[in-house]
């Protein structure tokens, strides 16, 4: 309809664009900057980029800011041990769990898929003092246990595996059974396999997720061996009096988005298949 | 290859019971289809056979063993199921290959039995399919196929031809027969499909309620239906019922409307001056004869099915309706009157009580 009429093409397409450009303004301002040098920057903000962008993120990556006492490369790699740990932690957990709850039968199932249900009512921020204090107990502080660990698990997956299986036709497991495959020789040969598009889109989620993990690292690490990116560049900030080095901090934040990003170009397809359609 | 024998085996859904005890004795390489109307406990009886369901009373026993106990693997029964059940992500290749994989077979042999089984069902340019990539008829093929590279002792069908179209279950209806033929390896079909199971089956299991009504032959199950529900069930369109009265003597029955027939020397001793329930199929009726069997026969509905005409109508003041299956094709005015003869051999007697069949 639209089509036929070059008007409102433009039109919408103009809104679009300038949609586009409202959005990705601070993200070139952030690039920019990160393209400078301190001084540069301060003096009156220039709007093309400059010629430091190597000597930046070398700096960043290498060096690190001062006062933070961590290098961008560190706590880039901290910042992925995490995403990856939780995404992987998270994935592996819920699939066993909705394993559980959808193909045995033990007393109080319905009870424990209930009980998984309720958490979803309770997001971190909640239950943070209590999961500190567990953590702190078993100490988990300053570790990548304690990062990971307590954020493992997950009701929402859980649940979105469980409604996935109980879509799969029970015959499936009768065959399995008749062809002589144990329950676990199911899940990793037919279950998991067939999840293959779910646990895609659940992947982008959750490395999402767990990436931009912010309130969780900072209270639970103080040595800087444990910083994670989003706690570094805010420490960054925290310089007091002195003057903050916009120029490495930008380059960090652009080096933050960069895993989100890349994920999600890769993995698009998959993460679209597996929001549409299940393979049966 | 192996017998299989059911004894008295019952089912129960909690507190429900669906299956009452029935027995049968399955003989090697025997094809054996279990009938019934949906809802009556076939698949539930299969699926005990298979050990999907656990057998709550009785015994089922597999070449002299009984399986009661046994995980449907070491039963060593294949079973092909209503939906197929392929493995959605695997190719036809591995789809067949998995269950013998399982079992640990050395991967020349699996590949022989695999190409073997493909040979036969035509399935050999197929290898490398997605069950998704397959039309129903290649799917149902595959899933016969994970069933003969097993080479079991028995094979379980669940209704495999009800998700295809009427031309392809002929086809694959003839395959299966073939199959069979070529393979002996005893099988139990089930299906609520009446020609599926005339055309397949060495001996039938009717099924009414979790009950078996009758066993036998397919032509036994029609000629000589052991009560009123195999007899309205079995053939199409179903039998038609009346109720009679046994003259004082034995030897004639006194229709509705004073019409009578004379019952062809079995004098029916016991019943004299009783009541009793008269069955004929459409079939048997037969157009226009001046013998002195007759009956008037007023015509209501006609149906032209182009080798047959169904003509559905009632005798003695629309007391009793009666369809009537005519070869040919025939043209009635709505209501007008035809001659139609019963023939005397074709005549079912059936008790009003306990709807068993008399004999005469
Ligand atoms: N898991 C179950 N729990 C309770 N009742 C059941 C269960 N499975 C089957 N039934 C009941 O047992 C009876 C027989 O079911 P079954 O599936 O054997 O019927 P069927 O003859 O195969 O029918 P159809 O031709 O429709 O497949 C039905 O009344 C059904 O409601
Ligand atoms: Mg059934």
């Amino acid at each position: 309809m639209v089509a036929h009429r070059p008007f409102q093409t433009f039109v919408t397409h103009g809104i679009l664009i300038l949609g586009a450009l409202v959005l990705a303004f601070p993200i070139y301002v952030t690039f920019v900057a990160s393209t400078h040098t301190i001084e540069e920057v301060t003096k009156s903000f220039p709007l093309l980029p400059g010629s430091h962008l190597v000597e930046n993120y070398l700096r960043a990556l290498t060096v690190g800011p001062r006062d933070v006492g961590a290098t961008v490369g560190t706590m880039m790699l901290n910042s992925l041990i995490m995403a990856l740990g939780i995404t992987f932690g998270k994935i592996s957990i819920s699939l066993l769990a909705a394993f559980a709850i959808v193909y045995f039968r033990f007393r109080l199932r319905n009870v424990f898929f209930w009980m998984i249900f309720i958490t979803l009512m309770l997001p971190i921020e909640v239950r943070i003092l209590p999961t500190y204090k567990v953590a702190a107990d078993l100490k988990l502080l300053d570790s990548y246990s304690g990062l990971i660990f307590p954020l493992i698990a997950s009701a929402t997956a859980t649940f979105l595996f469980r409604q996935f299986f109980m879509t799969v036709p029970d015959e499936l497991c009768e065959a399995h059974r008749i062809d002589g495959g144990g329950p676990m020789r199911f899940f990793f040969d037919i279950l998991l396999p067939m999840s293959r598009t779910s646990i895609a889109a659940l992947f982008v989620i959750l490395f999402i997720y767990g990436w931009n993990q912010y309130l969780w690292p900072l209270l639970i690490t103080s040595d800087q061996k444990y910083y994670t990116l989003l706690i570094g560049i805010k420490r960054m900030l925290d310089v007091g009096e002195g003057q903050a080095e916009w120029p490495i901090i930008m380059a960090s934040t652009i080096l933050a988005m960069l895993p989100p990003v890349l994920v999600v170009i890769f993995m698009q397809k998959q993460f679209v298949r597996g929001m549409t359609e299940t393979e049966k | 290859m192996a017998d299989v024998s059911i004894r008295n085996v019952t089912k129960q859904f909690g507190k429900t019971e669906v299956i009452h005890g029935i027995s049968c004795d399955i003989r090697d390489g025997e094809f054996i289809v279990i009938l019934g109307p949906s809802g009556c406990g076939k698949s539930t009886l299969l699926r005990m056979i298979a050990g999907l369901e656990e057998i709550s009373s009785g015994e089922v026993a597999i070449d002299g063993r009984v399986v009661n106990r046994m995980e449907p693997a070491e039963r060593d029964i294949a079973m092909v199921f209503q939906n197929y059940a392929l493995y959605p992500h695997m190719t036809v290749y591995r789809n067949m290959a998995y269950g013998l994989k399982m079992r640990r077979m050395p991967k020349d042999e699996i590949d022989q039995r695999v190409r073997n089984a493909a040979k036969v069902l035509e399935l050999s340019t197929l290898l490398d399919r997605k069950p998704r990539q397959l039309s129903g008829g290649q799917r149902q093929r595959v899933a016969m196929g994970r069933c003969i590279v097993r080479e079991p002792k028995v094979f379980l069908f669940d209704e495999p031809l009800s998700n295809l179209d009427a031309k392809l279950r002929v086809q694959m209806r003839l395959e299966i027969r073939k199959l069979h033929e070529d393979l002996k390896i005893t099988s139990v079909y089930v299906t609520h499909d009446q020609v599926e199971a005339m055309t397949l089956g060495d001996r039938l299991v009717v099924m009414d309620d979790g009950y078996a009504a009758q066993t036998g032959s397919p032509i036994e199950v029609y000629e000589r239906p052991a009560n009123m529900f195999v007899a309205g069930f079995i053939g199409s369109p179903a039998m038609n019922f009346m109720e009679v009265t046994v003259q004082e003597s034995g030897q004639a029955l006194k229709l509705p409307g004073d019409i009578q027939i004379p019952l062809n020397g079995s004098a029916l001793s016991g019943w004299a001056g009783k009541k009793a329930i008269l069955g004929i199929r459409p079939e048997h009726l037969e157009l226009d004869s001046k013998g002195p069997l007759s009956i008037l026969f007023t015509v209501g509905q006609v149906e032209l099915l182009g080798a047959d005409t169904l003509v559905h109508g009632h005798i003695s003041e629309e007391k009793v309706t009666l369809t009537v299956r005519l070869p040919d094709v025939h043209r009635f005015e709505k209501q007008a009157t035809i001659r139609l003869s019963i023939s005397q051999e074709k005549l079912h007697l059936f008790d009003p009580e306990t709807k068993k069949r008399i004999d005469g």
